[in-house]
């Protein structure tokens, strides 16, 4: 399991001798180990997880104590809040265009790179260069610019700079996810790599064409890696916000057309102090997250191939 | 073209694999663009910036960094710079500790709910960070920490990005179960052998973690955005959130200028740890 000079790709554990340890002990001793983090997970992600389930049922500007209102928060944004609902489909059709997009050109370029003699490990590290900085104010000040009126792509296409127009600002937003296919391409490419070669062997011997191969073999050995970069770039892309927030300067126009999810919730909860709204809000995007995940590992068992089934 | 020129005479060119370099090349190309741009618009004089397709300026014009060098709202780059390392090293000290520890437990201690205790850390992994946002913000606010560095920094400390947690276990289990039981049976107890042979075993993940740590936070923004509001407190991802709003087009230079001076540590730091990142972005992929 382990590729070549790879220090950070864990081996396989040897299984170890059941212990024959002082066992009070050693518990006494992981507790010490784990008070950090137990700290963390109840102050600082379950309490806050209970405590906004209460103020999504409140009415709470920070100042004044929370009120309670039942299910008013839900209830106005899911029939009476026009913007939530364009922030739900604006997220919704970014998260459509830019995943594929994203991920098809990650295993392209993977492909391409696989059985590259020379270069690889240039073009490897060059094509993941951008995922480490497009998440930065700096990259997307540069997006802005690049798609505006006057702009590169303005030079080029002659279309105007689509971040002022409703139908392709947030074209321009997903394009910059795109751009970092580069993380996702890595990961395609160690998967690659672990396919045996002789499955290749094997399928050649027995006539299989180039495209056969790649149907036969690639793909079903590949589809864990495929299935786990398409849950984690999904819930990332539910999550956008920054080039949002740059491209639009933080009001996610034109039109509401880049009001993605996290954009609005910052508006209600921290810009218009309506603390319980923004609660009911976050809340709504861990279920439905929650869910998008669920319905992947589901489908998941249709297509994903697991070679080593019950080998751990 | 070279490629033919340099070739052995007897080795007939394989035009594939040509077309596939070529193929490289011109997506590298495409996807250098922007900071090509980025890099180029940092020195343009502020006429050039949208007037044409001209990558290259007329002139250097080096007053962009200048004015970039003086800062924004009266606070010096220096101090933003400054503010920006505070939060990013407070980071990858917090994430280094808190998340080896974890990790040690999690990857060699035997304890009560170790199961169902794992399976909640990798569910956190998934958590959108907005479902505990606002009580976070009003936690601190509470304590009165809001628009200090404590929101920042604190989190980290206590292992709250288990991510990483999960990094460094992967790792710690495939490191040979009998360095400890030498060291047990030299007398070591768990903190000692955590301390003597596993973490220092462990150096590659760490590496991993303080790298993406750093970068990750120094990316950051939208945690800064809600948490500091003193232009003095301000980091460098901030203080170009304020040329967002300004978008007279003589600031165009500055502006980039300071995105440059903003991406100069991560390019850096890509440069010198590149194998780092890419295999710790490669193995985080892989059921190890």
């Amino acid at each position: 399991m382990t590729t070549t000079q790879t220090p950070a790709v864990p081996v396989p554990a040897t299984t170890a001798p059941p212990g024959k340890r002082p066992k009070r002990q050693r518990e006494g001793a992981a507790w010490v180990f784990l008070s950090p983090w137990v700290l963390g997970a109840t102050v600082l992600t379950l309490l806050p997880m209970a405590v906004s389930l209460y103020l999504s049922f409140t009415d709470y500007d920070l100042f004044n104590a929370p009120r309670w209102v039942g299910l008013r928060n839900y209830t106005q944004m899911f029939t009476e809040d026009p913007r939530y609902w364009r922030s739900v489909t604006t997220t919704l059709t970014y998260v459509v265009i830019a995943v594929p997009l994203q991920l098809a050109l990650a295993l392209v370029v993977a492909l391409a790179l696989k059985n590259m003699r020379r270069g690889k490990g240039f073009y490897r590290s060059a094509f993941y260069a951008p995922s480490l900085l497009g998440a930065s104010m700096s990259i997307a000040l540069v997006w802005r610019a690049l798609f505006n009126d006057g702009g590169t792509v303005d030079h080029l296409t002659g279309s105007g700079g689509w971040i002022n127009k409703p139908g392709w600002a947030l074209l321009a937003v997903a394009l910059l996810t795109v751009w970092q296919f580069g993380a996702p391409m890595v990961i395609f490419l160690a998967g690659l790599q672990q396919i045996p070669a002789e499955l290749y062997e094997a399928a050649a011997v027995d006539g299989a064409g180039k495209w056969r191969q790649f149907v036969s073999v690639t793909v079903p050995m590949l589809s864990p890696v495929l299935f786990f970069n398409l849950v984690l770039q999904t819930i990332q892309a539910f999550q956008v916000f920054t080039p949002a927030f740059a491209v639009s300067a933080g009001k996610g126009g034109p039109a509401d057309s880049t009001l993605v999810y996290t954009l609005y919730l910052y508006d209600r909860g921290f810009v218009a102090s309506h603390m319980g709204y923004a609660s009911a809000m976050a809340w709504v995007l861990l279920i439905v997250i929650g869910a998008v995940t669920a319905v992947l590992f589901r489908t998941s068992r249709s297509w994903v191939f697991y070679a080593s089934e019950g080998d751990r | 073209m070279t490629t033919a020129s340099t070739a052995v005479p007897r080795k007939p060119i394989r035009w594939g694999r040509v077309a596939v370099h070529l193929g490289c090349l011109a997506a590298l190309l495409v996807m250098l663009y922007p900071l090509a741009w980025l890099l180029a618009t940092s020195l343009k004089p502020a006429n050039e910036v949208i007037a044409s397709l001209n990558l290259l300026p007329s002139h250097l014009e080096w007053s962009n960094y200048k004015t970039a060098f003086e800062g924004v709202n009266d606070v010096s780059i220096w101090r933003l710079l400054g503010n920006s390392l505070l939060i990013a090293g407070g980071a990858v000290l917090g994430n280094v500790i808190s998340c080896s520890l974890a990790a040690y437990a999690f990857a060699r201690l035997r304890f009560r709910m170790r199961g169902p205790l794992f399976a909640f850390m990798i569910a956190t992994i998934m958590l959108p960070h907005h479902a505990v946002l606002i009580p976070q913000y009003i936690i601190f606010n509470k304590l009165g920490l809001v628009n200090t560095y404590w929101p920042l920094i604190l989190p980290k400390f206590l292992a709250t990005e288990a991510f990483f947690v999960f990094l460094i276990v992967q790792f710690m289990r495939g490191l040979p179960r009998e360095l400890e039981e030498a060291a047990r049976i030299d007398g070591c107890g768990p903190f000692r052998s955590f301390y003597k042979v596993i973490l220092p075993l462990t150096r590659p993940a760490l590496i991993t973690t303080a790298i993406f740590t750093f970068i990750w936070t120094w990316n950051d923004f939208f945690t800064q955005l809600i948490y500091l509001f003193d232009p003095d407190k301000f980091t460098l991802t901030l203080a170009l959130r304020s040329f967002v709003d300004a978008s007279s087009q003589s600031a165009f230079g500055p502006m980039f200028a300071m995105s440059v001076i903003a991406l100069l540590p991560i390019v850096l730091f890509f440069l010198a740890f590149q194998r780092f990142l890419v295999e710790g972005m490669a193995s985080s992929g892989l059921k190890g």
